[in-house]
């Protein structure tokens, strides 16, 4: 019994903060908040024993007292402050998130494209936001997510309409201060993409505090609407002593296709979420991560696609790099429904361990209810095969060189598949940089 | 009575034979023909007095089946340990199988033919029914069937009915006999190995196990002895509303090597029967154990009615250097099945395999699979699993990998795949990958998909018929496992997965 009473302890400054949470004018938000905050309280935090978290072990982020930012601070950050985080390229729409709140000052958007802050989008016309807003999250995902939903302070709200084509990538970039430690940020971010529309958006989350302990709560939620397509990219490059969990929902009409890239780079403990429904026929997913780890890093990627529909086709495919005394968690689970015929789905997860502290734990799955489906998975652990290091040493490099181009290939060949130039040349330079032997 | 040569079996290289595979699918496919409209070819009972004890799980019960098998006082103590432990655990819940909660007071425990009390001295003196019995389920118990070369084993019920060729076995040092026996001849040894592999409080099944194992068979191969016949022991649950609870305890010493078979029939009944077995494997130094099971317990009748729920634990230890332990498992029946036979690879060099055939129709839920846990440099595991699932059966692998920091260049390679008969039917893969060396080299490859088209009509514009066609390609699906079967039990085999998927192909 003592173990419940320190388990609703754990809870009482979030609940503390989230009883200082002003409400907002629509009802139906606070009602939200309402339902995330009970289904908060009756959850208990992941723990090894629940089979998603089993290798993932988040007690850190449990015990740490962390304090929900309830409003945006005056942070002073210039546009200077920025250099290698923004990419500033002018035809982007670049939103810029300090602590979990949206920064006019440093964001600019693009004349035409719908792209802002949740909490004005609220104020403003919350009727269209209504049909989308924790539609795809509601009574699923850990006490994280819950407690997410019942903040829902501010985020990204990106909304392209009906065969409306965003050429220029729309760029979410969230900064951690750590002006404060031991700080949390519940970050929620709603995407949707009317019929037959395009875009391509990028969320990045980074901190400009190298060693102070915070945390970010992230959620966001996209729906990709009939013939839509949306390519979303992902990367997280948290702070040393930054611990970030995520919960991505997508939803999939008819014919839309989604593409994503979920590149790990920092953070103490990471957890990406991603979870994508393909609920229409036709509609095509193409899930995609690297993760490089290092040092005492624990990093997750729980994927999952559900095939709801008939003829959809999916692809899950990440790759690990993982030295020092890192620990990487992969799992891919794909689900087909009963009535999903003629599904195509393939999964590959493949990873490097270049120390011998390493540990990786790999967990594919399928689960199939359809019978005329196509459905493959497969993962790997290892090191460079022998023959290839012979080849690079016949031609007269040492061993550790030969070892370094072929990390360095194998980790390249995720990056070089993004198609927006600027985020893939500054991967391409990262992952050179960390893993080539030969100076770039 | 003539006398033909002795045939050894104990290579299996008949059945690797290319020739031999080839006239062998003919062959099942007629049989797969022949059989399509026969149903579960086991399912009759035998009226043999039996001795039964009261329903119900309790203290009293243990020393009563410890009491009723004049067992020493060590083993009561273990199993009472056992039972008290069973009592702290709860049933298990993670496996991807529903069935309705078991009373386990309502189960009866034990349950043996009555016979004389003194010991049996020969096979005549075997009851004839219980002789019958066999012989319907076509195992050589009989002198003449020496010839087969097969060394049975037959536990019926609760207790083991007869043990066959002991002579020629003793001659070479080996110990093979049932498990009550091996309790007063060999106490020794089976109090040296009991529970090494598969400790009592191990999981909630091998612990209900340990704590009411009626009997089971006993398997001692001495040093450096090559068993001349391939082993085999046959279970059979006769009585109704009783759980068959046997254990099975193999030992291979350095440089032994023995070849393994188990079978498995149950009459048809309504009620659900409860089987949870053991089988514990110890191979030392350069021992070779190859365990193979052709499991064909009842399956319940077409809406899930009756059959046999089986909860089983099978654990081998390769506890010496260069050891070796190969399961072989063909799994049609059973209402549910939960096995995972495992390899611990705990010596430097050991190799654990595991090849699999699961079919689940009708009703069937099978969640099967197997662990590997590698310990020892140099450890090699292979996992082949093929599971087919057809009308509303549900078919899950799940299997773990597990690589400890000091299993340098540890090797596994899995190939798990799954075909789908129908459209109401499930296969799920649950693999889990757990690497803690970065010497190692883990592979993981899984598939799901049906039958092809492309295939059936290359048969089909060939003149062979749909149905012939099926089965070729389930035959050619399940190859791959059949040729590590010994060749009785691969010709079973192909006959059992005829008959399992009867009405759910063509």
């Amino acid at each position: 019994m003592v173990e419940v009473a320190e388990r609703i302890d754990d809870k009482a400054h979030y609940l503390g903060d989230l009883g200082r949470v002003k409400s907002s004018s629509p009802e139906w938000i606070n009602a939200l908040r309402r339902d995330a905050c009970a289904r908060f309280e009756s959850l208990d935090f992941p723990h090894k024993r629940m089979e998603e978290w089993r290798f993932t072990n988040v007690a850190p982020i449990v015990r740490t007292r962390f304090r929900s930012t309830l409003e945006p601070a005056a942070h002073g950050l210039t546009a200077a402050d920025l250099v290698g985080l923004a990419y500033g390229v002018p035809e982007w729409s670049e939103l810029v998130f300090v602590d979990g709140f949206y920064s006019p000052d440093l964001s600019r958007v693009q004349p035409g494209v719908r792209a802002g802050s949740l909490s004005d989008a609220l104020a403003g016309d919350a009727e269209t936001l209504r049909p989308y807003l924790n539609r795809y999250l509601n009574g699923s995902g850990s006490a994280f997510t819950a407690l997410n939903t019942a903040f829902m302070l501010d985020g990204a709200y990106v909304s392209v309409a009906k065969e409306r084509a965003v050429e220029a990538p729309i760029h979410l970039l969230y900064i951690t201060t750590g002006l404060n430690a031991e700080t949390a940020s519940h970050p929620r971010n709603l995407i949707v993409l009317e019929r037959h529309a395009s875009a391509t958006v990028i969320e990045s989350y980074a901190s400009l505090a190298v060693d102070v302990t915070y945390f970010t709560n992230a959620a966001t939620e996209i729906a990709v609407g009939e013939g839509a397509r949306l390519e979303y990219i992902k990367m997280l490059n948290e702070g040393t002593n930054g611990y970030h969990l995520a919960t991505t929902r997508v939803h999939q009409d008819r014919d839309s296709s989604f593409r994503s890239f979920a590149i790990v780079q920092g953070g103490r403990i990471a957890r990406n979420e991603l979870g994508v429904v393909l609920d229409g026929e036709g509609a095509s997913a193409s899930l995609n991560g690297l993760y490089m780890t290092g040092g005492e890093q624990l990093v997750d990627n729980a994927t999952s696609i559900e095939h709801a529909k008939p003829h959809c086709t999916s692809w899950i495919g990440y790759k690990g790099v993982l030295d020092d005394k890192s620990h990487a968690v992969f799992s891919g689970k794909i689900m087909v429904q009963r009535n999903a015929q003629k599904t195509d789905s393939n999964q590959l997860n493949q990873n490097m361990v270049l120390s011998d502290k390493a540990t990786i734990d790999t967990k594919p799955l399928l689960e199939i209810f359809a019978d005329d489906v196509k459905c493959t998975h497969g993962a790997t652990v290892g090191r460079p095969p022998k023959e290839l290091v012979f080849y690079f040493q016949t031609r007269g490099m040492s061993e550790a060189m030969a070892l370094g181009m072929l990390t360095y290939g194998f980790a390249d060949e995720v990056v070089n598949q993004i198609e927006v130039e600027p985020v893939r040349a500054r991967l391409e330079k990262f992952v050179y940089t960390k893993y080539s032997p030969i100076p770039g | 009575m003539s006398t033909p040569p002795l045939k050894v079996p104990a290579e299996t290289e008949s059945v690797k034979d290319k020739d031999y595979t080839g006239t062998r699918v003919e062959q099942s496919n007629r049989e797969i023909a022949e059989l399509a409209n026969q149903s579960y070819k086991f399912g009759w009972t035998t009226d043999v007095e039996s001795e039964t004890i009261d329903r119900g799980l309790n203290e009293d019960v243990v020393r009563l089946i410890s009491s009723k098998k004049e067992e020493p006082e060590w083993l009561l103590e273990w199993r009472l340990k056992a039972f008290r432990h069973w009592q702290t655990m709860t049933e298990p819940s993670w496996a991807n199988v529903t069935y309705p909660a078991i009373d386990y007071q309502h189960q009866r425990y034990y349950s043996a033919p009555k016979r004389a009390k003194k010991p049996l001295s020969s096979l005549d003196e075997v009851d004839k029914e219980l002789l019958e019995t066999f012989e319907k389920l076509g195992i050589p118990l009989e002198e003449q069937k020496r010839l087969s070369g097969v060394a049975v084993d037959a536990v019926f019920d609760s207790v083991s009915v007869a043990t066959t060729h002991r002579e020629i076995l003793a001659k070479k040092g080996i110990v093979f006999c049932s498990f009550s026996e091996a309790v007063k001849e060999h106490p020794e040894l089976v109090r040296q190995y009991l529970g090494s592999v598969v400790p009592a409080t191990d999981n909630f099944f091998a612990a209900l196990n340990s704590a009411v194992f009626s009997d089971g068979s006993f398997c001692f191969i001495p040093k450096g002895v090559k068993c001349p016949m391939d082993l085999s022991t046959y279970f059979r649950i006769n009585a109704a509303e009783t759980g068959q609870f046997e254990r099975t305890l193999i030992v291979a010493e350095e440089g032994a090597s023995v070849n393994y078979l188990e079978g498995c029939t149950a009459p048809m009944r309504d009620e659900n029967q409860l089987h949870a077995a053991v089988v514990e494997l110890v191979a030392l130094d350069h021992a070779t154990i190859n365990y193979s099971t052709v499991q064909n317990w009842y399956a319940g009748d077409k809406d899930g009615k009756g059959g046999i729920y089986n909860f089983v634990t099978k654990r081998g230890k390769c506890a010496g250097r260069n050891s070796r332990i190969s399961w072989t498992q063909v799994e049609t029946g059973s209402a549910i099945t939960w096995k995972y036979p495992s390899c611990l690879l705990i010596g430097d060099n050991a190799v654990g395999e595991f090849y699999s055939v699961a079919v689940s129709n009708h009703r069937q839920q099978a969640d099967t699979g197997t662990k590997m846990v590698h310990i020892g440099k140099n450890t090699r595991s292979t996992i082949i699993s093929k599971t087919i699932s057809a009308g509303h059966g549900n078919n899950s692998y799940r299997g773990q990998v597990l690589v400890m920091p000091k299993a340098e260049r540890a090797r596994n390679y899995t190939q798990c795949d799954s075909l789908l008969i129908g459209d109401q039917c499930g296969a799920h893969t649950f693999p889990y990958i757990e690497v803690r060396n970065n010497t190692s080299n883990v592979e993981h490859e899984a598939s799901t998909s049906k039958i092809s088209e492309a295939q059936l009509f290359y048969c089909k514009q060939r003149g062979i018929g749909t149905e012939d066609a099926i089965s070729m390609v389930i035959n050619g699906f399940c190859k791959e496992v059949f040729d590590h079967l010994p060749m009785e039990f691969a010709v079973e085999a192909t006959k059992l997965l005829g008959v399992s998927l009867e009405g759910s192909v063509g």
